[in-house]
């Protein structure tokens, strides 16, 4: 009886803890949208937007590498997927009868045929997510039912990479190949897409789609669900002979993430002004996975963070140091993976924040005997302090 | 009622599996009745871990059919051998060890498996109640709130099976239970299991000659793939057969 | 039916390429189920080597010259072999039951490498010799002292940023003298040419086409690559050794076989081969940082479709995955069924996948399919602990 008193006592107080951090969240979104306009000059604040664009795709993968534990090196198909459908629906910004004028390089007359559904707006922003969920839900059914999964799915996912990589480099008639898709000269609602006022409202966008993703992935992770996507990445075989088809999760939460993508890569596409097949490059991809590395797996804020941090120390160090960035970039990939494996949000909680309490002197909570916490007089002594 | 006990809930019939020529089981005849207590020993390598990575579908047989309550379960894989009421646990604790204690028990006590009903669906009270009532039978209800990391080896052990039993399965299958755990821990874990014997079918397989006296009713022997002998403990100790199994054929000892 | 079977040598040589390459991933994936990314860049490190033996016999007249590939494959799989040894003992031993992990740090050492070779100057290399002598001399005179294992953590986080500045103060210092010896780099950004012995240089005609001596040289070396690796796991002690770590590592550390030495053994030969397939395309045409980079993903995936533990699985993926790919890419299956007007969707469908780039589109397909009839490879461990 007592226990099941706690546990609701338990839950009212959880349910208290995520409206707290709702409105933090939704405090700092703000401050971000109204201060940052005002501080930085608009290269700057396009810089940031385009960073806001990234952490997004962090968030997506970390929902499919830190919480279910699937390393995917791939994510730049979904992201450039993404981006090429927003630009496709802003390169269609013609008077009737019109076709895109790169194609007249190639002498092609006629629009091929997969640009059509991309003259609607709304089928437009659909397609956005929808296609590269499609996608990742396709390739992660092909390998999950056969049970492919560790590094094997990692390699996969990266060959998968280099062929969309190909594919798109190669196809001059249908995607302009190589030089890929200027979105910056072009119009969204009869508004240069390049021009001041849209990118501080696509700042704006970044921001809202961030919070919107990250509360996503917080219901995706805190319930039952979550919690069997972690049991997957604990012990896959178990949660099977729990009488749970893994396959069906983890196509699900790959078709998810993707998505995710998809959107990060439309909003940093109209940030950087244009998307080309690089957006593909095995490299890029493989850097996503850093920054949730480094802001700390299985951890939401740490992706956000790890994106942030990570963009601004390349930023500034290729600016300084151009020759030696990729030293650092190596060195940082050895550093996190062998020193701070949890990244730096999880040191500051499993080390960093306990030590601080402890200088400041500070009471720890003890868990080494949760039978207090359990125990019925305890708990009525607590109660009438409370009183 | 005596129709049911006479029921079959577990029948097989000639079953032969081979790994690249090896038979790891050998022309396997075995069954039992509904609510039955069943201890199967056997020497090393006899085949008992196969023997369930058949029953569970982890393995396909290469010959031969398993029956379970009369539906041959080969077209079944994992999971869905699960769903119908087969619940394993594995010789070595197999519990998610980022989770707690409470939602271990959550995981395997949700009963709509499906992707997106888990995603929608949230724990009812009937639930939560099931969960409290399994750890107290557990004795896990201090360290509800426990990540199942920190827990000890026999803590771990008493969780898995209450694992098993909040899938609430007809057949339990129970690798090697006591393997590791102190005398007090064993007698614990004893008692567990003839509580759950009163209203599940059990299959065990140990090595703990002490523990298999404590719970055994009847007990089947493997070797070599094949049942060597079956009957009340007592039978299979003086069996001839057993003891040249166990203890090794009498000029191989003499020489 | 000539075109064919000139196309089928020109797979063959190019899977042998793969091969070669693969083997030394293929034996370490097998061994410590770890991916090494910078696997290419192992090749690259093997394929410089070869270039700076080349200069090096420039200066000896060319009779000398025709001959520097002999002295090239030996220095090339030293090389490597050093940098994997490195590599092993620097990093990935201590991710082993990690392998993801192991991706990322792999990943990172491959940056480091590439840009190595591009920025590699005199000054640099003062710089990490003064580093290791500074860093590991001191690691080794305070390892002396007897509460060693109660200031080793503080001793390494003071020894290492104390090093690393003063090599760096010391390289700055030493390229503000602007001595040009020093500060120049040795190789350029731009890739380097290797000119093949006269005697690799043409080829053995067969009607209209030519089989250039250089991929029969190539075949040939993968062949006796291929013999001396089984020879060497199958008939000598440490391969008996390597097989029984494959198989079950704990067991083998209990019978006392040193598998520390063994993974660091296997590691060290698996990157020699990648510097001998390395030096190899050297053969086929420039090379430069990013060489690597163009093989590695089509060795991935012969390791994915070989399976584990079975060299002859690895042999007949990539030499499959070779010949398919020339087959498509240069458009010889898409030239075969134009003769009739009845496959014309046929011909068709081939034209379009027929460039070297679009046929990795199509090969990736096939093997996507074919992981669905066997997704352990062609021969899959077996077993019950196969899938544990």
């Amino acid at each position: 009886m007592n226990a099941e008193v706690g546990n609701f006592a338990k839950r009212q107080q959880q349910k208290k803890q995520q409206i707290i951090e709702l409105a933090i969240a939704i405090g700092l979104a703000l401050v971000f949208a109204i201060v940052m306009p005002a501080l930085l000059s608009a290269f700057r604040l396009k810089l940031l937007g385009r960073f806001v664009a990234l952490s997004i795709v962090a968030l997506g993968l970390d929902l499919i590498w830190g919480y279910t534990g699937l390393l995917s090196l791939g994510h730049g198909i979904f992201f450039a997927l993404g981006g090429y459908a927003l630009a496709m629906h802003l390169k269609l910004q013609l008077p009737e009868g019109q076709i895109p004028e790169f194609f007249t390089l190639y002498g092609v007359t006629e629009l091929p045929w997969f640009w059509t559904p991309f003259y609607s707006f709304p089928l437009t922003i659909v397609a956005i997510f929808v296609i590269p969920a499609i996608v990742a839900g396709l390739l992660g059914y092909l390998v999950f039912r056969n049970r492919i999964k560790g590094v094997y799915f990692s390699i996969l996912t990266q060959a998968a990479l280099l062929v969309f990589f190909n594919f798109f480099n190669g196809q001059q008639k249908l995607i302009n190949g190589t030089n890929g898709l200027k979105t910056d000269t072009e119009t969204i609602f009869g508004v240069l897409v390049g021009s001041e006022g849209a990118q501080l409202a696509f700042y704006e966008i970044s921001l809202l789609g961030l919070l919107l993703v990250y509360f996503l992935c917080r219901w995706l992770t805190t319930g039952r669900f979550g919690r069997l996507l972690v049991a997957i990445r604990d012990d896959e075989t178990r949660v099977r002979f729990t009488g749970y088809d893994p396959t069906g999760y983890k196509v699900l939460v790959f078709a998810i993430s993707g998505a995710i993508a998809g959107v990060a890569g439309a909003l940093y596409t109209v940030q950087t002004g244009i998307i080309t097949p690089s957006a593909m490059e095995v490299a890029f991809s493989i850097e996503m996975v850093i920054w949730v590395a480094v802001g700390g797996r299985a951890t939401l804020i740490g992706a956000i963070i790890g994106t942030l941090l990570v963009r601004l120390g390349q930023t500034f160090l290729s600016e300084q140091f151009p020759e030696v960035w990729l030293f650092f970039q190596g060195a940082l990939f050895l550093l996190v993976v062998t020193v701070l494996p949890n990244g730096i949000f999880g040191w500051a909680r499993d080390w960093g924040i306990p030590k601080l309490r402890s200088l400041l002197g500070l009471q720890e909570q003890l868990i080494t005997y949760p039978a207090l916490e359990q125990d019925p007089e305890i708990q009525q002594e607590r109660e009438e302090l409370e009183r | 009622m005596s129709e049911q006990t006479t029921e079959k809930i577990l029948e097989i019939d000639n079953l032969t599996v081979s790994f690249d020529g090896f038979k790891a089981l050998n022309d396997l005849n075995f069954s039992m009745n509904v609510g039955e207590l069943r201890v199967v020993i056997g020497p090393n390598g006899a085949g008992k871990t196969t023997f369930l990575d058949v029953i569970t579908g982890k393995v396909k047989p290469t010959e031969g059919k398993v029956y379970f309550q009369g539906q041959n379960l080969r077209p079944y894989n994992e999971h869905q051998i699960a769903r119908m009421g087969i619940g394993r646990k594995f010789q070595t604790p197999r519990v998610y060890l980022n989770l707690t204690v409470r939602e271990n028990l959550d995981l395997a006590s949700n009963r709509q498996k499906g992707v997106f009903r888990t995603l929608l669906g949230k724990p009812t009270k009937s639930d939560r109640r099931t969960v409290n009532g399994l750890l107290e039978t557990i004795g896990l209800t201090a360290k509800a709130e426990l990540q199942a990391a920190l827990l000890s080896h026999g803590e771990k052990q008493r969780l898995e099976i209450g694992m098993l039993v909040a899938q609430s399965p007809d057949l339990l299958l129970v690798d090697e239970p006591v393997a590791g755990l102190t005398d007090e821990e064993t007698e614990n874990v004893g008692n567990l299991l003839l509580a759950l014997a009163q209203s599940h079918s059990i299959v065990v397989i140990e090595h703990d000659m002490e523990f298999v006296r404590q719970i055994a009713r009847t007990v089947s022997v493997l070797h070599q793939g094949s049942l060597l002998c079956e009957g009340n403990m007592d039978e299979v100790q003086n069996d001839p057969r057993v003891i040249e199994v166990y203890l090794g054929e009498q000029e191989e000892e003499a020489a | 039916m000539l075109e064919l079977a000139v196309g089928i040598f020109n797979g063959f040589s190019i899977g042998s390429v793969l091969l070669l390459a693969a083997l030394g991933l293929a034996i370490v994936f097998g061994l410590m189920g770890v991916i090494n990314l910078a696997h290419g860049e192992l090749m690259m490190l093997g394929a410089y080597a070869t270039f700076v033996v080349q200069n090096i016999f420039q200066g000896f007249g060319d009779g000398a010259l025709n001959l520097y590939i002999f002295v090239a494959l030996p220095v090339a799989f030293i090389v490597s072999a050093i940098a994997g040894l490195i590599l092993e003992r620097g990093v990935i031993r201590f991710l082993y039951g990690r392998p993801l992990e192991t991706l990322l740090a792999t990943w990172g050492i491959s940056l480091i490498l590439r840009q190595f070779v591009r920025s590699v100057n005199g000054v640099l290399v003062l710089g990490i010799v003064l580093f290791c002598l500074l860093f590991f001399g001191g690691l080794w005179f305070l390892s002396k002292r007897t509460d060693w294992e109660r200031i080793r953590t503080a001793a390494i986080s003071a020894l290492l940023p104390l090093s690393l500045a003063i090599s760096a103060v010391a390289g700055v210092l030493v390229s503000k003298t602007g001595v040009e010896v020093l500060t120049k780099p040795w190789f350029s950004a731009r890739n380097v040419d290797v000119t093949p012995p006269a005697w690799l240089r043409g080829g053995f005609s067969v009607g209209i086409y030519q089989l250039p001596y250089s991929r029969i040289f190539i075949i040939v070396l993968t062949v006796l690559c291929l013999l001396g690796i089984y020879w060497f796991l199958n008939r000598s002690i440490w391969g008996l050794r390597i097989r029984a770590v494959t198989q079950n590592r704990e067991m083998s550390a209990c019978l006392g076989i040193p598998t520390d030495t063994v993974d660091a053994l296997t590691f060290a030969i698996g990157s020699g081969l990648a510097g001998i397939a390395g030096c190899a395309i050297t053969l086929l045409g420039s090379v430069g940082p990013n060489t690597g980079q163009n093989y590695i993903v089509d060795v991935f995936m012969v390791v994915v479709v070989g399976g584990v533990g079975n060299l002859f699985g690895t042999v007949i993926a990539a030499l499959a995955i070779g010949i398919v790919t020339y087959l498509i890419g240069s458009g010889t299956l898409a030239l075969m069924f134009s003769n009739s007007d009845a496959l014309q969707p046929l011909t068709d469908f081939f034209t379009f996948f027929a460039a070297t780039s679009m046929a990795k589109v199509m090969v990736f397909a096939l093997i996507i399919a074919f992981l669905q009839v066997k997704p352990s490879g062609i021969f899959p461990q077996k077993g019950r602990t196969a899938e544990l």
